[in-house]
């Protein structure tokens, strides 16, 4: 039995095609690097400057110029590339980046995102959030179904929007959902979960019907 | 022709900035960031600083230190997420934070360094970021007017300096420092390194020396 992360991150690195600029979000997604298949190759970008993000270095080898958006020491791949920030946002907000995937507080019917705050909680601020869901070519939300019991996916988002934009893909570890101009709709069930279980884990209305196909994890 | 600037200790570059000004100070979770400036900062005692970065690191590192010696008045960054002082300090009222999405701080920066009058951006459309800002069509699309930022002094990190102040930056350690030296009325660049002027090739200075004000002397 895969866990919830490893369910998410295998099914998004589905999505990463050869070719493309892709930003991964700290937590969860970075996941998605490890599941790509062997013979693709693609660019990581970390908005903190480089395209060509490399795996965590081997102890003793880390250069402290050289980190992830998170702040955790990595290497940059043969042929990489480092930026400043005026570089980086350009290339996320000019519509250079092919894909970023995120992790979400919620999601709601329109497809709109709230991944940055949750008032009187939790202010971290947005870093560069914004921007990669206004700008990015592909936004992909990689989270849990649901937060301590409660629906993540939701009629209307509560706290605060990331942007207000369409995000392409919800995957998580229960279901891939697709936001539409018509609303949500269920694309895929995880191996074993039936559309009820999903329905049940869900508050917003979701489309697609009885007969919906499951994912395939290789 | 210039002269060759001299480099000088970080505690004289520290007694040039007066409490209460508006520092840009380059570096993400402290890495690209004048660390040897801010520790002098510090030592001196300064007081009611405006801070403009893109985050205020962790607690003992890099601004982070700013922050828990009660440096810092007014601190405008995407980030804050990482240090628990900061968010303490902003619950209890000591201290202010205006937070702006990435891409739009170092563009902001980046207007003001560049004698641009604002910045339209489509980021922060339809969310709390647009509060209270013009929104303005172009061509059928919405974007937010962003003013530009500029400070007193930009306290710049790079990896080579030479004595003409030109400047080559390391990896992700470029960030903000080579936007924010074009946006302060002051600017101080603190190098791991000094070369002779000729040793950095023209193709790979990113900061030119006639911005630079002030050097500090190499880290060892």
């Amino acid at each position: 039995m895969l866990d919830a992360k490893e369910i998410v991150a295998r099914r998004v690195a589905q999505e990463v095609k050869a070719g493309m600029l892709v930003n991964l979000g700290i937590g969860l997604p970075s996941l998605v690097a490890s599941y790509l298949p062997k013979d693709i190759h693609v660019f990581f970008q970390a908005e903190n400057g480089v395209i060509g993000l490399g795996a965590r270095p081997p102890e003793g080898m880390e250069d402290p110029d050289l980190t992830d958006a998170g702040g955790s020491f990595v290497t940059a791949v043969p042929g990489a590339a480092s930026i400043d920030s005026a570089m980086s946002f350009g290339l996320i907000r000019g519509g250079h980046l092919d894909m970023t995937v995120l992790g979400g507080l919620q999601v709601d019917e329109r497809g709109y995102l709230a991944n940055w705050m949750v008032p009187g909680k939790m202010v971290p601020g947005m870093g560069g959030a914004m921007d990669l869901v206004a700008g990015a070519k592909r936004v992909i939300v990689a989270m849990t179904h649901t937060a301590k019991g409660e629906a993540k996916i939701v009629p209307r988002c509560t706290l605060p929007l990331t942007a207000a934009r369409r995000v392409s893909l919800i995957v998580t570890e229960l279901a891939v959902i697709e936001p539409t101009a018509e609303g949500l709709v269920l694309r895929e069930r995880s191996p074993g979960v039936t559309v009820e279980q999903i329905t049940a884990a869900t508050s917003a209305r979701l489309r697609g019907g009885t007969d919906v196909p499951e994912m395939v994890l290789d | 022709m210039r002269n060759a600037m001299k480099a000088h200790k970080a505690e004289e570059a520290a007694a040039l900035i007066p409490d209460g000004a508006i520092l840009l100070i380059g570096g993400f979770m402290a890495v690209g960031t004048p660390v040897r400036l801010i520790d002098a900062l510090v030592a001196r005692g300064a007081r009611d600083l405006t801070i403009v970065a893109n985050d205020t690191a962790m607690p003992g590192k890099g601004i982070g230190k700013l922050i828990s010696a009660g440096a810092v008045r007014k601190a405008i960054v995407s980030h804050i997420g990482l240090n628990p002082e900061t968010q303490k300090k902003l619950i209890a009222g000591e201290i202010e934070v205006e937070l702006v999405p990435q891409g739009t701080l170092v563009e902001r920066i980046r207007a003001g360094g560049v004698g641009l009058g604002g910045v339209l951006t489509a980021t922060g459309i339809g969310t709390l970021v647009a509060d209270g800002k013009q929104i303005v069509e172009i061509d059928g699309r919405a974007f937010l007017l962003e003013k530009p930022i500029r400070g007193d002094f930009a306290l710049i990190a790079a990896r080579q300096a030479d004595y003409y102040g030109n400047l080559e930056y390391s990896l992700t350690a470029h960030n903000f420092n080579p936007i924010m030296a074009l946006a302060a009325d002051t600017v101080i660049a603190e190098p791991q390194m000094i070369v002779p002027v000729g040793v950095i090739a023209p193709d790979a200075v990113k900061t030119p020396g006639v911005l630079v004000d002030y050097l500090l002397e190499r880290a060892v």
